[in-house]
Formats: C-alpha cells, structure tokens, sequence
C-alpha cells in the first residue's frame, strides 16, 4: 500500500492536468464552497461525455430492473384487480338470470342426461369461472372469449373460439399466462391426475377430471382439435384443454393439461361439494 | 448530468428536491403507462398460445 502510494506519486505531480485527482481534494473543497463552478471549469469535454455516458447506463440499468418489477409483479397485481371484477360482474348477472329462469326445468334436462352448452360468445365476454382446487381455495378466474394479448393480459384465461364450449362433445380449450398478468396458469405442472377442475356457467357447474400433460412446441395447433393432437376424428369426450408457456420464465415450448369432462350440475343444485365453501365465498364477496 | 440538472432546478433546496421526486413520478408514470406495455411484446413471458 505504502509503496504503491509512493510509485504513484510522481505521477500525480507530474501530469497537472491530473492534479486533483490526489492531493487536489482538500483545495477542490475549499474551491467548491468559496465558488461553486469552479471544479465544473476545469473539467475537459471527455471527461463530461464519460460522465453523461455513464449515468445514461446506470439510467438504463434502472430502467431495465423497473421493467423487470412491473413485468414480474406489477401485471398481475393489474391483472388480478380486473379479473376479480370480471368475477364480480359474472355474480352479478347471475344473480339476476334466476329471476327470468325457472329451475324446476333445469333439474329436468339434467335427469334427462341433456347438458347445456352456450354458445359461442363474442370476444372480450366473460362467460365462465374456473374453480381449480389445486391451485388453492381461492383459485376463482374468469373465463374471457378469445384469446388476443388483450383478453390474456387483462382478464386471464382466454377461449380459444374456434374450440367448443363447456359441455360441448369436443375440446374446450382455454389460454392462459404462466407468468406476468395475473399469471392464471403458473401451477399449471402441479396438477395430480384426478384433480377436479370445475367451470362454471349460467347454466350450472361442469367437473372436468385432469388426465394428463403434455409437452409440445408452439406450433402445435393439433392440441385444439375436438380429438386432441387427432385433427378430423370424431369427438366422443367432452375434453377440456388448458396451454400455457414452459418452462417457467421461458417460451420454447408449450404445457398442455388435459381434463375429460365428469359430470354436470344444474345451478340450482347448488356447486360441487368441493368448491361448495369457495364458491358461496364468492357469491358474498360479489353481492 | 443529473447534477447539471439539480443545479439548474428553481428554488431553494428544499423545492429543487421536491422539484426532483415530481420529475421521477412522471418519468415513473410515463415508463409505466407507455413504455413498459410496449418493452412487454418482446418479452417471451407472455407467448401463452398455440400457434401464434
């Protein structure tokens, strides 16, 4: 240290330019308080330049880590605000279908083994909630027509609309983030064979049972087919098909879960034993 | 350059300072609003589709 101190020494005193660089601070101080551009003066154009650039980087840097906060953590706390009040709206409008329905006939197309299915909606319409209990006891999101950045980055789980309705004989396939803007679908590799996923529509509660997962490139469209990866067969099941990101944080691949629909239930029988708690939480929440 | 622009902040200390967390707010807010959901399209995070 000693000597290094003394090797540089010479240095100092020789380059005047340099000279505050050292021994120069004491004056500099001095200098500053008594006037206050004086050291500014002094300094060569370069010096400015390294200095400008330098604090653009350390701009940009900052900038970059914000975009990483707002993308990471911001969005969903957006996401989830809109998708709670899309869940809000959906109570709300079926706390006025009842009135105009008559639920005696309901229980009939139930016993009848006749399941209601809607139809197509117009982008940008809620029209479902989606109860998964594996992803824990508040897990209730919306269900939006479409799938465009602006159904997904907003309300969550989109539809595809080319692919059928709850219910339908076919493929009801849904969309949704594992990351960022609400990220809907982040569990999505969590979920056990067996494990119930319950939509809910105006019409009743639909328990689909997961069957499996599976990994494909983006560009696997045959995931949608009313057969899933078998375009033009026949559908016999009532599939339900949900397609995020993989991996976690990345966009190489797709992960695609597959439910096979269980069993139906009219409202007026009330939901699902499973989600019975969750669902009256809800309904109180929104009323 | 920041300190450019402190320097040349009106007022007293105490004003060039609020002056300061008023110009960080609106960048803040300019970044969030516009900047950022634009920056998002070219983040691979939100690729949630099949074939797109």
């Amino acid at each position: 240290m000693n000597r290094r101190y003394e090797a540089e020494q010479p240095f100092g005193r020789q380059g005047e330019g340099l000279s505050n660089l050292g021994g120069g601070i004491a004056v500099t101080r001095r200098d500053r308080s008594q006037r206050p551009s004086a050291r500014r003066r002094r300094r060569s154009f370069l010096q400015i330049a390294a200095q400008v650039f330098g604090e653009l980087l350390i701009t940009a840097g900052v900038i970059l880590l914000l975009f990483v906060a707002w993308q990471l953590w911001w969005t969903n706390v957006e996401s989830n605000a809109k998708q709670d009040q899309a869940v809000e709206e959906f109570f709300a409008d079926l706390g006025e279908n009842p009135v105009t329905q008559e639920p005696e006939e309901d229980i009939q197309t139930s016993g009848g083994d006749q399941i209601p299915v809607l139809e197509t909606m117009a982008p940008g319409e809620t029209f479902a909630v989606i109860y998964i209990p594996r992803f824990g006891d508040n897990y209730t999101r919306p269900v939006t027509s479409g799938v465009t950045t602006a159904v997904l980055d907003n309300l969550g789980l989109g539809h595809y609309p080319e692919t059928g309705m709850p219910g339908a004989v076919g493929n009801f396939a849904l969309a949704g983030h594992r990351q960022t803007n609400g990220a809907v679908l982040d569990d999505i590799h969590t979920l056990v064979p067996g494990d119930r996923i319950y939509v809910q529509t105006q019409d009743g509660f639909y328990s689909y049972v997961y069957r499996n997962t599976q990994i494909v490139l983006p560009d696997r469209v045959d995931v949608l087919a009313p057969v899933p990866t078998r375009p033009g067969v026949e559908p016999e099941e009532r599939m339900l098909t949900l397609t995020s990101c993989n991996p976690r944080f990345g966009a190489q691949e797709r992960i695609i879960a597959y439910a096979v629909m269980e069993s139906f239930q009219p409202l007026a029988d009330g939901p699902p034993d499973e989600i019975a708690a969750q669902v009256a939480d809800v309904a109180a929440g929104s009323a | 350059m920041y300190a450019f622009i402190f320097r040349h902040l009106p007022g007293p200390l105490w004003l060039r300072i609020i002056w300061v967390i008023l110009l960080v707010a609106a960048a803040l807010v300019v970044l969030v609003t516009w900047v950022f959901p634009w920056l998002s399209q070219f983040s691979p995070l939100t690729d949630s589709t099949i074939g797109t």
